[in-house]
């Protein structure tokens, strides 16, 4: 199940995802393929560096493939995130999800990218022609509003 | 002794991606507040506490060998 789900420091390969839930049973798979923006509200990125607690992130993919489980018992999930020096327009995370019938795919596809955004622990850091900033709004909302994030987000 | 992890703008802050620290029997909002006094790591109320790779909230004691990480607001995806 966990080489399902990985970390990667090299260039992603969308087919790579895409063959680990490709199956017979499967009538649709839904991809997600994030991409490196080059303007963020009349901002101009250079190029992004993202950080990874490794094994933590592989281990909260993998559970974020156990909770697409439980919703949609059918689906089968694939996430691969890079870290590293991204240049614009350079893919950072792919999610592929089969599912026998098409709507659930597309619903567990956008599940795991929103989960991604609240418990992986994987961070972006910003370089632009001024200045650099790491990024720590989650979802692109003020971060933690309580200090620490509402546990039902964690398990 | 324990080994802490630090992250993202933690890391920058500190100098340092990892440290040890006698942290046994403290809480982590005890070790979070040893932190922020030695590193003047502010950053650190806003950010998550990971125990051995698995979030723990405030309250939780820590125990010898356990790994702490800080984990800043995430940005992933």
């Amino acid at each position: 199940m966990s080489n399902k789900f990985w970390i990667s420091e090299k260039a992603l390969d969308i087919q790579e995802v895409v063959d680990l839930v490709t199956r017979r049973e499967a009538g649709a798979i839904n991809t997600f393929i994030g991409t490196v923006r080059e303007f963020t509200k009349g901002k101009r990125t250079l190029l992004l560096e993202y950080q990874a607690y490794v094994p933590m992130a592989e281990k909260k993919l993998a559970q974020i493939g156990e909770e697409i489980k439980e919703k949609w018992p059918d689906a089968d999930t694939a996430i691969a995130h890079r870290i590293g020096r991204l240049d614009i327009t350079d893919i950072a995370v792919v999610i592929a999800v089969s599912t026998p019938h098409r709507a659930d795919s597309y619903d567990a596809s956008r599940y795991a990218i929103e989960r991604i955004k609240e418990i992986v622990p994987i961070w972006k850091k910003e370089h632009w022609e001024n200045g650099e900033e790491w990024i720590g709004d989650q979802k692109e909302q003020k971060a933690y509003p309580k200090g620490q994030p509402d546990e039902e987000d964690l398990t | 002794m324990n080994k802490i992890l630090l992250f993202a703008g933690l890391q920058e802050k500190a100098g340092k991606a990892e440290l040890q620290l006698e942290a046994v029997n403290k809480s982590i909002a005890e070790v979070k507040g040893m932190l922020k006094d030695s590193y003047q790591l502010d950053e650190i109320d806003t950010s998550m506490a990971a125990v051995n790779e698995e979030y723990a909230n405030g309250d939780f004691v820590v125990k010898e060998g356990d790994t702490i990480a800080f984990i800043p607001p995430v940005s992933g995806g």
